[in-house]
């Protein structure tokens, strides 16, 4: 058969077609359908990164199961604009190199449309520079750290609740508002970048609204620690007027059980924004008249959701397949692929109802409004999606066999996050005092 | 004077911190160091042990609890879930694997005791799923004891005031004396130091492996039983007490038991210490100690080669 010119029954020609079709395919980052502008694909491929192992996964998992849950709903409602969804989860615990190979893998041997990435802010920092380099429309679906978008552009990459600056801004300015007279403050957070980073975002705002808060102790305690023990006995000989711990998941719980039983709440104030998230674990150990957060403007009881019936709904097809009201990570999650709906719907329409483009795609997530289970979330053009935050005072109710929320406040994104081209370390010095006056009426628990 | 005497009484308490946390993590290092002694394996998996004899007594204790049992049954629910998992747990892995790799490398015996880890992590997550789990009812049962401090007074759990030196310091003792006192002991001890000599002596050695590898196992369940009442267990709770544990071997020297009691002294005096004094350091220090010692001692505080090992 040599020199027949015919591999099989392919002829030169064709194979030296194919073969520059599959290179120009290969050189294309990810390559996928919608990169090349075809038709409409058989089904959209979604990488979702999330915690699956190790102590995180008692947050990433309520993510995975949520996204579960609402691909379901979306497939059963028939798809986004006629297509159905399809999650490929991978799991962020080994670590950020991890992550970065998955992503590759993700996008180019599985050929996703979307990447949902991530919990971490390092996976995230990670990634993002990926969505750009590998031309993927990808959705930071619940870091928190502010750095992302304050130190970088990106046109693939965009998030899709708030960020640490808020969050953690929106709980000072409620303590400030509850507490005003505190003069003492201790710190217990996770020793990795987040608790880092949020008690930096928190000490610089403080010192600029209150200045002369004297700072009794910093303590950083290893990421993932089960035992608080000494850092509890050194705060209680401390007696601090207020105690902050941005942590979260399982250290979290650990840290209320072990300070509950050694009566620390009884001494100080605890604010804890993220303990939103810990509050159906930790149960009755958590007593009543601490501030907690929702990193952004979650909770299944919210006092005043933008629609109700969307936010029943949510919490009662949760709590029907997993025996528990939704947590923060699921509200991150439900925004996340609802942004992913509406996005997509807004590409698909303005391209007159034919398929768009990766690149179409992602700049169809410049300036997108899309609904929440509790109000609406915009991404802004530097790619930072602007949320409400709610904060209230914790309560002991009969109704419900855990501590519930009263006393909210929802804080209107704009007014506590930090502007487009600004970097939070410098908008957070020009706050001032009377930003605490301004603060929009509490709202009591109604169950 | 007052300078001297208020941090005289800090002193104190972080001596009270420091003790608790030794126990604790004496209770997972010395099986380690048990099971090293006489299988020659550094059994990663052993951290699984740990987090499998806390989930057990959670679950056995809450489902006592739920069954209207008094909290104090709590405390002997937590010894007899830690004999369950090392009775059960302990003859499988030794007969089905670690039996297998008797005469490998070291490093193929780690990675196998690795890959158990791995195996035993996601079975325990299929069992006990990823919310944590905690069961304090013992804890809360004893209450807490008043520390002076000062014109002041600082809460200590009695749980962790009394009952975990108390079991670690039992263990301790019982161990030693067993070692030294006892025919079994004695057997233990004669297959650490030359195995083939304890066999033509007419010593059961396989019998005295699995032995020893089920008290090992027992003990690190021992450990996770006596924290669940602590802490919220969580997936990763075993990997994050292994790695914590290879400190305090390495410190002690492998194949030590009174080593052990020390080096783990050693690190959670240091550990306590740091928070106080230089919170920063808090994750370094046990790790520093470490290295230090091994600097000075490659073989450990306690460990000298030619000498029996327990």
């Amino acid at each position: 058969m040599a020199g027949t010119g015919r591999a099989g029954n392919v002829t030169r020609r064709e194979a030296l077609v194919g073969a520059g079709a599959a290179g120009a395919s290969l050189m294309l980052p990810g390559g996928s359908a919608w990169a090349q502008g075809a038709a409409k694909p058989a089904e959209i491929k979604v990488g979702i990164a999330t915690y699956l192992s190790g102590p995180a996964s008692v947050f990433g998992v309520p993510g995975r199961q949520t996204a579960e849950l609402l691909f379901d709903e979306i497939n059963a409602a028939g798809g986004i604009a006629g297509v159905k969804v399809r999650p490929i989860f991978v799991d962020e615990g080994p670590g950020v190199d991890h992550v970065v190979g998955e992503y590759r893998r993700l996008v180019q041997s599985e050929g996703v449309h979307l990447i949902f990435a991530a919990i971490s802010s390092a996976d995230c920092i990670a990634c993002a520079p990926l969505a750009d380099e590998l031309k993927r429309p990808t959705l930071l679906w619940d870091c928190g750290t502010q750095r992302i978008f304050e130190d970088n552009r990106y046109n693939y990459a965009f998030r899709t609740q708030a960020n640490a600056t808020p969050e953690i801004l929106a709980a000072l300015l409620y303590l400030l508002k509850v507490k005003p007279d505190f003069k003492s403050i201790a710190v217990i957070n996770q020793d990795y970048a987040w608790g880092r980073d949020s008690w930096d975002i928190f000490r610089t705002a403080m010192n600029t609204l209150k200045p002369g808060v004297k700072v009794s102790a910093e303590l950083f305690p290893r990421f993932g620690a089960t035992d608080f023990s000494t850092e509890i006995t050194r705060v209680l000989a401390l007696r601090p007027d207020v105690v902050l711990s941005t942590s979260w998941g399982g250290d979290l719980d650990a840290l209320i059980r072990q300070a509950s039983d050694r009566k620390l709440f009884e001494r100080s104030t605890f604010v804890m924004p993220l303990a939103e998230s810990s509050l159906q674990r930790v149960g009755k150990a958590l007593p009543a008249g601490h501030i907690v957060g929702a990193r952004g403007d979650h909770w299944f009881l919210h006092p005043s959701p933008a629609d109700p019936e969307r936010l029943k709904r949510f919490n009662e097809s949760y709590r029907a397949k997993h025996n528990a009201w939704p947590i923060y990570p699921c509200f991150h999650m439900a925004q996340a692929v609802s942004a992913m709906k509406v996005g997509i719907e807004k590409a698909v329409a303005a391209k007159g109802g034919g398929w768009p483009t990766d690149a179409e795609l992602a700049a169809a997530f410049k300036g997108l409004e899309f609904p929440s289970p509790t109000a609406s979330v915009r991404i802004r053009e530097d790619g930072q999606g602007l949320e409400n935050q709610l904060i209230g005072t914790t309560l002991h109710s009969d109704k419900y066999p855990f501590p519930v929320l009263t006393d909210m406040i929802v804080f209107p994104a704009e007014s506590v996050t930090t502007p487009v081209g600004q970097k939070s370390a410098d908008w957070l010095k020009t706050l001032t005092p009377d930003m605490v006056g301004k603060l929009p009426q509490a709202q009591a628990f109604k169950s | 004077m007052a300078w001297l005497s208020e941090n005289g009484i800090l002193v104190g308490l972080a001596l009270l911190d420091g003790l608790s946390y030794a126990a604790a993590v004496f209770m997972v290092a010395v099986g380690l160091n048990l099971v090293f002694g006489v299988l020659r394996v550094l059994n990663v998996a052993h951290g699984s042990l740990y987090a499998i004899g806390g989930y057990a007594a959670a679950s056995i204790g809450l489902f006592a609890a739920s069954l209207g049992a008094p909290p104090w049954l709590g405390l002997p629910i937590l010894l007899a879930a830690a004999v369950l998992v090392g009775v059960v747990l302990g003859p499988l892995i030794e007969r089905l694997l670690l039996r297998r790799m008797q005469d490998r490398e070291p490093v193929l015996q780690l990675l196998v005791t690795f890959a158990l880890f791995m195996i035993l992590e996601d079975l325990q997550k299929l069992v006990w799923g990823v919310q944590p789990v905690v069961f304090d009812a013992p804890l809360k049962w004893l209450g807490t004891v008043d520390v002076p401090f000062g014109q002041d007074a600082i809460p200590f759990t009695a749980y962790q005031l009394y009952v975990l030196p108390g079991v670690a310091l039992a263990t301790l003792a019982i161990l030693a004396y067993v070692l030294r006192y006892t025919l079994t002991g004695r057997m233990v001890v004669a297959v650490t130091v030359d195995r083939e000599a304890a066999r033509a002596m007419g010593i059961d050695a396989a019998k005295v492996t699995m032995l020893t590898f089920t008290v090992g196992a027992g003990l690190a369940a021992l450990g996770g039983a006596l924290a669940a009442p602590t802490v919220s267990l969580v997936p990763g709770v075993g990997a994050s007490t292994i790695v914590l544990s290879f400190a305090v071997v390495a410190t002690a020297g492998l194949g030590q038991i009174e080593g052990a009691a020390v080096a783990a002294l050693l690190i959670g005096l240091g550990r306590s210490f740091a928070v106080y004094v230089a919170p920063e350091f808090e994750v370094v220090v046990p790790y520093a100690i470490m290295v230090a010692v091994l600097l000075f001692r490659p073989q450990g505080l306690f460990g000298v080669a030619e000498t029996r090992r327990i």
